[in-house]
Parts: structure tokens; C-alpha cells; sequence
């Protein structure tokens, strides 16, 4: 991944800068948002709701307008040329869109119609796709008749029928059953390997973020708090905390070499004794780990277990956004409760 | 250019395509486009009977002088709930959906326009067929009718252009009920639907004169006459085919608006 950071950001799949955008009542829901999303990879807006992610979301894919600020998708300008954005962009909106009263397969070629496409490779382009998300069995049922897992998986099927380079799914699995939503998560999976598609996914959810994004941004307040990869923005934490339980206790001199030998390790610090168990802080514990016990076996002390607890993503957002997640979850929802359910859909 | 217009067609005739798949999967509908109407003919019909027999009214027989009347009342009231429809549209998303695909704007209008327009023919003819069952009599004859259809589909036209123009500003249910209920009835009986215009009260010919449900009954009237008045035809029928493609330009603006508040 790292080897492409440096691309120009003309070569970026998504591109944003200073997105503002303000609905009417002074709800600021972007606040000089921007991002930059690689052609190819799964790139997911982690945040609470109300942060602002489907805002951006409705600006990239030509919906809405921003206050101020750019946007440019494959290279195209949303605000100039819409038209070429929308055809190169799938979108997979939070509320389904598809029509109740038409089967799965008239929903589909409509879409492909309105992308001009017609006749035999239509066809062929919907029996594929019905096929691939395993919609074949209710093609010819009204969507009103789908369960909610059926009916997301024609979502996604019907913002690919054209083909296009990116796709935005926001919110993809929110109010799926867990069966429903490990489902959803192995198609997106699926789908990240194919054809060089890009993927804007944007989720609520911690877990989601961590397993399906090649890279994520957090989103807080409108702005994105911080960008990486999962694994980056753990790591970044430097705070990997191995614990190892040894046999027995050590007597008190032995204690203090114990500690020594530690401490004396590559990265590690903040070694802590309790009893039998030892603690210590690290930068990367999977490279820590065998260091720690080839230095305790050196000094004749046997080990019992060793086990390494990574940061989590909430690690992540409490040091950027200064709060936890599921407190700033919380916030979102009463703020939404305060302001009453008047405006409709998510921001 | 030419371009734009046979792709705007295309698409057109899809979105059309899509509502009335979705019409034919609901029968009952029909039934419905037709219930209203025939309570009108036969409560009117009976109620009114003797109108006719005032001094100056022009016609023998009222159900002859009802009968576009109530094609014309049951176009403006079927029409005028059209925004429900968009109303639904945007709050299933399907609207949403729509615009980040490069449709042409025009052609979701267009669609639901075309749709209603043909929903109109379709009643206006019943009507028409449930009134000579019921003993009207037709002297302009198969011409006559055809200006009568035409006339309450413009008329339609222009009401449910501004009715989806409410659904897509204002969102909201009630907004559309009000306007169906507060407008229907006034707007009717300021026209020319059951009353000669001759005998109302002059404040009244005045408002009958400025509401478009007179302009198509008396572009239908002339024509369905014995003798059609084509220069009153072409007079009045013009000016609802300008109002109706003005309202339908205008709810197409409405877009704007709503991307604006998206």
C-alpha cells in the first residue's frame, strides 16, 4: 500500500478538499472534510452518526452540492461534469431505492437502462448478477417480498450492473441480522479482489471498519480525525501489551533482574511485576514476543503462557477524537432525538 | 442536440414503462379511477336535473352538459395526488437512486407525467362510455370526445406537475392533502363543470373565466357541440397546453431545489 502514497493525486480513485456543507438550521455537516481514495483498494469512514459521513457520500456520488470545496472521482470534477461521474460510479445508498412492487430482475434491467445499456448484453449482465449474489431463486418476486439480507444483496447488485470503477456503499450492513451482515462482509470482500474495483464503504461500526478497509479515515465533527490503515493507526498507538505468566514467582533479587531483562529488550518499556505476572508495553508485540522469551530463557526463568492484547480501533478513536466510541454514539443519538425525526434520513 | 432529445425519449419511455408495470400489477386502481366518477354522474345527473330548465342554460339535457364536467373534476382530483408519489419515491430513496445514475432529470418527470397523462385518457374514456350507458348523447361525435379527452389529460397535466412540484419542495404528506381537499371542490365549482357560465353571479364568471378547468371544459364543449367552435378549441386548448408546459418545466426546476436540501 505504501508504495502508492506518494501517487500524484491525479491518479487518486476519489479525491476531496475542504468539503463544507451547512443544511438549513445551522447544522454544519461537513466541516472541511477531505480524503483521497486509491484506485483499487476498500476505503471505509469510520464514525458515529451524525458525523458527517453520508453527507460526503452524497457529494461524491453528484447527489448533493457542497458549500464549498472540490471533489473529483476518477478524475472527473462533481460539481462540472457530473454526467461522467455518474457513469463511472455505483452507488449503494443507505436506504434501498429499489422499487417494492417490481421483481429483482425488472429492478436490474431498469437500472441497466438508465445507463444506457439494452438488448442481449443486459440481459446477460442480470442473469450474472443474479446469479453472483445468489438472487436467482427470487428474481421473479417482487422486492417487497425480500428479507432484508436479499434485499441489500440486490442493492449491491444493482449499483454494479454498469460496471463501474468505484462504488460507494454506505452504511452496507446496518439493521442486518448477524448472519446477514457476515454474508454482506464476505461479498464486499469478494468483491475487492475483482477487476480493479474501488470501494467507498462507510460504517458505524468499529469491527466492520477493521475487517473490510484496506484504509480508513475517521470522520468526527464533519472533518476526518486521522487516516491509515488499520493497522497503522494501532500500530501508531505504540502500545501493543504483552503479559507472560511465568511458573513461579520470583524471590526478590530475582525480581529485579527479571525486570532488567525485560526492560533490556528492543522496544519494550513500562514493565510492570505482579506475582507471577509480568506486563510490558511495546511497540509491535508480535515482534516483542519471541524477543521477550528468548531473553527470559536465556536467564533460566520457564514461562507458563504469553499472550499480546492489540490496540483497538476504539484505542484509535478515543486518542484522536478524545472521547470513546460508544460515547460519542451515544451523543449522536440524543442529538438526534433532539432535534426530532423531522429531517429524515441520516447525515 | 438531436441526441439529447432521442436519449430524453428513451428514457422517458422506461420511467413511464416502470409506473405503469407497477399500475398493472394493481388492478383494483382502475376500479378506483372509476367509483368516484360514476357516484358524480349519478348523484350530480339526478341532483341538477332540472337545471337545465333555467332560463338561458342552452341545453336540453344535463347529463349531456355533465358528463365533461365530471371527466374534467375527475382528472384535476386524480392528478392532484400525483405528489404522493414522488413524496414516496424520495423517502424509499428510489429518487436518490435515480439521480446519481446519468438519467436525464427531465425523464423522471416525464415519466411520472406520461403515466398520469395516460391514467387520465383511460378514466376520461370510462367516463365518457359510463355516461352514453347512462343516456348522454354526443353530437360532436368521435372528434368532440377526443378534444374532451385531451383537454382533461393538459388539465391533468398541469395539476399533478404541481403536485409532484409540492412533493419534491415540501415533503410532506399533508401538504398534498390539503391542497387536494381545500382546492378540488372551490376550483370546480368556479368553473364551468356544472353551472352555465351565463348564470352565475358576475364575481364568479369572473373566477370561471381565470381558472383553467373552464379553459378545457370550454375547449371540450365546443368541440363536442353539434356545430365545434374550432376557433373556441384552439383558443382555449392553447392556452392549456402553454399553463401545462409551464407547470411541468417548473416541477422539473424542482430538482434543484432538492439537491439543494439533500
Amino acid at each position: 500500500m505504501t508504495t502508492h502514497a506518494n501517487n500524484h493525486a491525479k491518479n487518486a480513485a476519489v479525491e476531496a478538499g475542504n468539503l463544507v456543507k451547512t443544511y438549513p438550521g445551522d447544522v454544519r455537516a461537513l466541516d472541511g472534510l477531505s480524503i483521497e481514495v486509491r484506485h483499487g483498494e476498500v476505503f471505509g469512514l469510520l464514525g458515529p452518526n451524525g458525523a458527517g459521513k453520508s453527507t460526503a457520500i452524497k457529494i461524491l456520488t453528484t447527489l448533493a452540492r457542497p458549500d464549498s470545496g472540490s471533489a473529483r472521482v476518477v478524475g472527473h470534477d462533481v460539481l462540472r461534469q457530473p454526467d461522467r461521474v455518474r457513469r463511472a460510479i455505483g452507488v449503494v445508498a443507505q436506504r434501498s431505492g429499489a422499487d417494492p412492487t417490481a421483481t429483482g430482475r425488472d429492478n436490474l434491467i431498469l437500472q441497466g437502462r438508465l445507463y444506457g445499456l439494452g438488448g442481449a448484453r443486459l440481459r446477460a449482465r442480470v442473469g450474472e448478477l443474479l446469479e453472483r449474489f445468489d438472487l436467482g431463486g427470487v428474481a421473479e418476486r417482487p422486492v417487497r417480498t425480500y428479507s432484508g439480507g436479499t434485499q441489500r444483496r440486490l442493492d449491491v447488485a444493482l449499483g454494479l450492473v454498469h460496471r463501474p470503477r468505484v462504488l460507494f456503499l454506505d452504511e452496507p450492513t446496518t439493521g442486518l441480522d448477524p448472519e446477514a451482515r457476515t454474508a454482506m462482509w464476505d461479498e464486499i470482500a469478494r468483491l475487492a479482489g475483482t477487476e480493479g474495483l474501488t470501494i467507498l464503504l462507510t460504517t458505524h461500526y468499529l469491527d466492520e471498519a477493521d475487517r473490510l478497509a484496506d484504509r480508513l479515515a475517521i470522520v468526527d465533527r464533519g472533518r476526518i480525525a486521522v487516516t491509515g490503515t488499520a493497522d497503522e493507526l494501532k500500530g501508531a498507538l505504540r502500545g501493543d501489551a504483552v503479559h507472560v505468566e511465568l511458573r513461579q514467582s520470583p524471590g526478590g533479587v530475582e525480581r529485579d533482574v527479571v525486570r532488567a531483562v525485560i526492560a533490556a529488550v528492543d522496544g519494550v518499556r513500562e514493565v510492570t511485576m505482579d506475582g507471577r505476572r509480568l506486563s510490558a508495553r511495546t511497540d509491535d508485540g508480535a515482534v516483542a514476543v519471541p524477543a521477550v522469551l528468548a531473553a527470559l530463557e536465556r536467564s533460566g526463568v520457564p514461562v507458563a503462557a504469553v499472550t499480546v492484547a492489540r490496540p483497538s480501533l476504539d484505542d484509535v478513536y478515543l486518542r484522536h477524537v478524545g472521547r470513546r466510541y460508544a460515547e460519542a454514539e451515544a451523543d449522536a443519538e440524543q442529538a438526534r432525538e433532539l432535534v426530532g425525526t423531522g429531517q429524515g434520513g441520516a447525515r | 442536440m438531436t441526441a439529447v432529445v432521442t436519449q430524453t425519449m428513451t428514457q422517458t419511455w422506461w420511467m413511464t414503462h416502470r409506473r405503469l408495470k407497477a399500475l398493472v400489477r394493481q388492478p383494483a386502481v382502475v376500479g378506483m379511477l372509476l367509483f368516484q366518477p360514476a357516484v358524480w354522474l349519478f348523484l350530480f345527473g339526478n341532483l341538477f336535473r332540472k337545471v337545465t330548465e333555467l332560463p338561458g342554460f342552452g341545453t336540453g339535457s344535463y347529463l349531456d352538459y355533465l358528463v365533461p364536467g365530471v371527466v374534467v373534476m375527475s382528472a384535476v382530483s386524480s392528478n392532484m395526488w400525483s405528489g404522493m408519489g414522488v413524496i414516496e419515491e424520495i423517502e424509499r430513496g428510489t429518487l436518490n437512486r435515480f439521480l446519481t445514475t446519468p438519467v436525464r432529470r427531465g425523464a423522471i418527470m416525464n415519466g411520472s407525467v406520461v403515466e398520469q397523462g395516460l391514467t387520465t385518457a383511460i378514466q376520461s374514456v370510462l367516463i365518457v362510455v359510463l355516461g352514453g350507458l347512462a343516456g348522454a348523447d354526443y353530437p360532436g361525435g368521435f372528434t368532440g370526445l377526443a378534444v374532451l379527452v385531451v383537454a382533461s389529460v393538459l388539465l391533468g397535466t398541469v395539476f399533478s406537475a404541481l403536485s409532484n412540484a409540492m412533493g419534491m419542495m415540501v415533503r410532506e404528506r399533508e401538504a398534498i392533502i390539503g391542497m387536494s381537499v381545500f382546492l378540488l371542490l372551490p376550483l370546480t365549482f368556479l368553473s364551468s363543470a356544472f353551472m352555465a357560465k351565463s348564470l352565475m353571479p358576475v364575481w364568479m364568471q369572473h373566477a370561471a373565466a381565470a381558472n383553467p378547468i373552464t379553459w378545457s371544459l370550454d375547449a371540450a364543449r365546443a368541440a363536442m357541440a353539434a356545430n365545434p367552435d374550432w376557433g373556441a378549441v384552439a383558443i382555449h386548448g392553447g392556452w392549456l397546453v402553454a399553463l401545462a408546459a409551464a407547470t411541468v418545466w417548473l416541477s422539473t426546476l424542482t430538482f434543484r431545489s432538492y439537491q439543494r436540501s439533500v
